[in-house]
């Protein structure tokens, strides 16, 4: 397994902390799978996925386990580490325009990992740095690199961070709400470029969105997120035709397909902040088929065929559409 | 980048350390915490107020009484903190020139405060061409670095307590206007004035009745660390010879007669006075912040 | 990026045609007669000598013409004669500048160097011992007069120990870099302790953002990350302020060239208060407002070329 997340648990300092932010989190990526990470806003997809580079808040306290293709991040010495950051994952985050340093050139970006990380020497970590922008598209690329981060568009800003994420070719790939913040066009172009890699170098992707209709269409797996715990993680094409968990059940009515002509239900009441503590399922207060008895009982994942949820009145039998959906093979 | 930028940075007050300097010198995560030390120094403060209140009960000697035979004495069982250069105890001179010292900034910034508050408040709720009179008035002020401005009004006028007090009122008078007028602004924006104004009440009383008690506490929590400043503003002053004159016991004075003895390797005239000034300083800087924190929480 | 810097020009010029007319005006407006500080001995007062005196300092004139010709003298380089050298301010204010000048340069770098560097330490141990060790000792120092601090040090490095010379200069660079040690403390301790605050401000700041949490993510050093992202973005604040405590200075040794003796500009300016020289007092207020204010002007313009961002958009305009 190339990603491997067993009972993480993240605590964070401070009196307005009544939770845990990340609360028993499993999630496994294999080499070349596609695994997306949905929920709303502050679920803990992003700490989870940082996590996998022990890139926690500051003060945070860790329990659980996280190895990438065998290496325990965790507990890794401050060169495993490096290593691990530097050649072997890397990030691409949501916002193009926060994650470049405003003042230094889009040369500087790109080769300052190869330059600083891995000591490969400048002349060559500029050559490499031409090569990847013209990798992922951007025309111009000797022009490019001496450019500013605000003299280029959000959609080049992204090409270039990808293009800076693939420098190293990376054993896995962490995109975080990668195309959210791009144009129809753009996200196009840039999921191109991640599916390219994917088939290519067999690189294992953790897909962070909040839509979950894109995470449905783009990946292999997708497990749902709620209140810093993993509610329900299915193969793809069996989550968005017969989710199992209320939550799940409840961000799919959120949107609409084009196919249907329900108008959007929204979920009812705001995601819980970390002043909320729970002593049952987190989702209870907000769920329509909530019972007593859902407020007293401790979430944990109940396996099905393929995945698992957690949620004690979901029904845990075989699916009941086909598992395997070929459309998936060709994207 | 506007044209004022850098005149963010004030000015007016000396050493260069700005008035609200000691405000924002607490980091935010560390103001919740630090209550034994508000509470130290505002007891502190009390205790130093009410000495210089009773000072001729207090005050173990008459400040102006020399003594010729015990010139420079280090601290005896009779003058606990020593004499300086006539023999006069210190600690009596201590107690009873803390009247001046502290009264001396209460004053000015009195002054400072009536004239910055009207000026600041008037900008905010005139805005146009009274704005635009104040921001070129404070240009101005802003010109003069550190204490020059106030320099320049003793060059006239004639060095004395008096004189000094009126120029740093002055002084201080547009760093507290500018002060205003940003808190007033902000309290202008709410919805509340603006309900006084449909219900007819006049410009004049709607400021002296609602807003300008609503910018209390802020206002209040900025006077007090602009206090330390005052303070030792004055001090300097009295220091170079431009302030309070002998025979008084002025912090700042005694600090400047203590020099001499200082040379001859007697270090209690001038050091006694400045520590004097120094921890009251802390103290108030203290005392503001955490009050500032504390008034502005309880919005 | 021209229109701006002239607009900034202008204002400045327009400010300190104000700032020199106040100065003037307020010597004017002094109560008492400049005629009987010029002639000095009373007994020499006669009717013919005191309209010679006023003829030749131009007494007589209107405040507007007399301010006139001052101003224009000073563009020339022409700030009068003192009533009590009979010397040409011009000459007295150059001999005792670099004296002045020294200090405050010496101050700048202590106060930059250590400034800088105990707010880059405070900043990256933020929210430890350290930090707390900084932030209070920042404010205690912001706490202490510079001329308490001055007498403190004399008492201490210089009648105790003996380390330092009370007063003068020095000969030679040694020597002036000896004899100015305790001086450029007193007076960069306030600075120093506002520019480690601006520095750790600024730099924590820098920290929360997400080009350094993407640096980190792509394994590079954490000395590396706070070199090139976390101070290098965080320069901008820290250079205006130096540079505004650097120029605020000018003004400060007047206490501290006082506390140690030192004949510089700033002990003129006293000098010159307690004697009435007058033309003195001008001449040194209106030098350090103008300087003053070249340097507040100076760090505006040179501020923006920091950002490339604003750098950018200034060459478009």
């Amino acid at each position: 397994m190339l990603l491997d997340i067993e009972g993480l648990t993240v605590e964070l300092p401070g009196a307005d902390a009544r939770r845990p932010v990340l609360d028993g989190v499993d999630l496994r990526v294999a080499a070349g799978e596609v695994v997306g990470l949905v929920g709303e806003s502050g679920s803990g997809k992003s700490t989870t996925a940082r996590a996998a580079l022990r890139l926690l808040p500051e003060g945070a306290a860790a329990r659980g386990r996280v190895s990438v293709a065998g290496t325990d991040v965790l507990a890794a010495g401050p060169g495993e580490l490096t290593e691990l950051r530097a050649r072997r994952v890397a990030m691409v985050f949501q916002d193009p325009r926060a994650v470049l340093n405003p003042v230094r050139r889009i040369g500087d970006f790109l080769t300052e990992r190869m330059v600083l990380a891995l000591g490969t020497p400048r002349e060559q970590a500029r050559a490499r740095a031409l090569e990847l922008l013209a990798e992922v598209g951007l025309g111009r690329p000797a022009e490019r690199i001496r450019q500013y981060p605000h003299e280029l568009s959000g959609g080049m800003l992204q090409r270039v961070v990808l293009a800076a994420a693939l420098a190293t070719e990376p054993e896995l790939l962490l995109a975080d709400e990668a195309t959210s913040a791009l144009d129809v066009t753009t996200q196009a172009e840039v999921l191109a470029v991640l599916r390219d890699l994917r088939e290519r170098r067999g690189t294992g992707v953790l897909f962070i969105t909040h839509d979950l209709h894109l995470a449905a269409a783009y990946c292999h797996r997708v497990s749902v997120m709620y209140a810093g715990r993993v509610v329900e993680d299915r193969p793809a094409a069996e989550l968005f035709t017969d989710p199992r968990h209320p939550y799940t059940r409840a961000l799919l009515d959120c949107t609409p397909g084009l196919d249907s002509d329900r108008a959007p239900r929204p979920v009812p009441g705001a995601p819980p902040s970390l002043a909320t503590a729970f002593p049952g399922c987190p989702f209870a207060p907000r769920c329509p088929e909530a019972e007593d008895a859902c407020t007293a009982w401790r979430p944990e994942p109940l396996p099905l065929p393929g995945g698992t949820v957690a949620c004690r009145r979901a029904d845990i039998s075989a699916p009941r559409t086909a598992p395997h959906d070929p459309s998936l093979e060709t994207r | 980048m506007t044209a004022t930028g850098t005149r963010a940075a004030p000015s007016g007050p000396p050493d260069a350390a700005g008035p609200a300097g000691a405000a924002a010198a607490i980091p935010a995560g560390r103001r919740g915490r630090g209550g034994a030390a508000f509470w130290i120094c505002a007891a502190f403060l009390g205790a130093v107020a009410a000495a210089a209140a009773l000072a001729p009960l207090v005050a173990p000697h008459d400040p102006a009484a020399i003594d010729f035979d015990r010139i420079w004495s280090g601290p005896t069982a009779e003058n606990p903190l020593g004499t300086d250069q006539m023999g006069r105890d210190l600690l009596s001179r201590l107690i009873h020139g803390a009247r001046e010292s502290l009264l001396g900034p209460l004053a000015l910034l009195a002054l400072a405060a009536l004239l910055g508050v009207a000026m600041g408040t008037l900008a905010a709720w005139r805005r146009g061409w009274v704005d635009a009179v104040l921001a070129r008035v404070t240009d101005v002020m802003y010109a003069f670095p550190g204490l020059l401005f106030v320099v320049l009004v003793i060059a006239v006028f004639g060095s004395g307590l008096t004189t000094a007090v009126l120029a740093l009122g002055l002084a201080f008078a547009p760093i507290i206007a500018k002060f205003t007028r940003s808190v007033a602004l902000a309290e202008c924006a709410k919805p509340y004035i603006d309900a006084y104004r449909v219900q007819g009440m006049g410009g004049f009383a709607i400021c002296v009745r609602h807003l300008i008690p609503n910018m209390a506490p802020a206002l209040l929590g900025y006077l007090v660390v602009l206090f330390g400043e005052g303070l030792m503003s004055l001090a300097a002053l009295s220091f170079l010879g431009f302030g309070a004159q002998p025979p008084s016991s002025e912090w700042g004075l005694m600090v400047q007669e203590g020099q001499a003895a200082l040379i001859q390797g007697v270090l209690w005239p001038s050091l006694v006075p400045g520590a004097a000034i120094a921890l009251v300083v802390v103290a108030f800087n203290v005392v503001g912040v955490r009050l500032a924190d504390r008034l502005s929480d309880r919005r | 990026m021209i229109g701006h810097v002239l607009r900034r020009l202008a204002g400045m010029l327009l400010t300190l045609a104000a700032a020199s007319l106040l100065i003037f005006g307020a010597m004017y407006a002094a109560p008492g007669d400049p005629v009987s500080f010029l002639i000095g001995d009373p007994e020499n007062v006669t009717p013919e000598r005191i309209e010679a005196v006023r003829a030749e300092y131009h007494l007589d004139e209107p405040l507007l013409v007399q301010y006139g010709l001052w101003a224009s003298g000073a563009l020339t380089g022409d700030l009068g004669t003192s009533y009590q050298y009979n010397a040409q301010v011009a000459d007295l204010m150059l001999a005792r500048l670099p004296a002045t000048l020294s200090l405050v340069g010496y101050a700048a770098v202590l106060f930059t160097v250590l400034g800088v560097g105990l707010g880059a330490l405070a900043a990256v141990r933020r929210g430890g011992r350290t930090d707390a060790a900084v932030t209070g000792g920042t404010v205690l120092a912001a706490s202490v007069p510079s001329f308490v601090l001055a007498l403190a040090l004399i008492s201490v490095f210089s009648v105790r120990l003996g380390w330092f010379p009370v007063t003068g200069l020095g000969e030679g660079l040694l020597g002036r870099i000896h004899h100015l040690t305790l001086p450029a403390v007193s007076l960069s301790l306030g600075a120093l302790a506002i520019v480690s605050r601006v520095t750790r401000q600024s730099m924590v700041e820098q920290f929360e953002l997400e080009h350094v949490a993407a640096a980190r993510a792509s394994g590079i050093a954490e000395r590396h990350i706070v070199r090139r992202h976390v101070l290098r973005n965080a320069l901008g604040p820290v250079v205006t302020m130096c540079g505004l405590v650097t120029a605020s200075m000018l003004a400060g040794t007047v206490v501290v060239e006082t506390a140690f003796g030192i004949s510089g500009i700033g002990s003129l300016l006293v000098d010159a208060i307690n004697t009435f020289d007058f033309p003195v007092v001008q001449a040194v207020l209106l030098c350090m407002v103008a300087a003053y204010m070249a340097v507040t002007t100076l760090i505006d313009l040179v501020h923006p070329l920091l950002d490339p961002r604003v750098r950018l958009e200034g060459s478009r305009a």
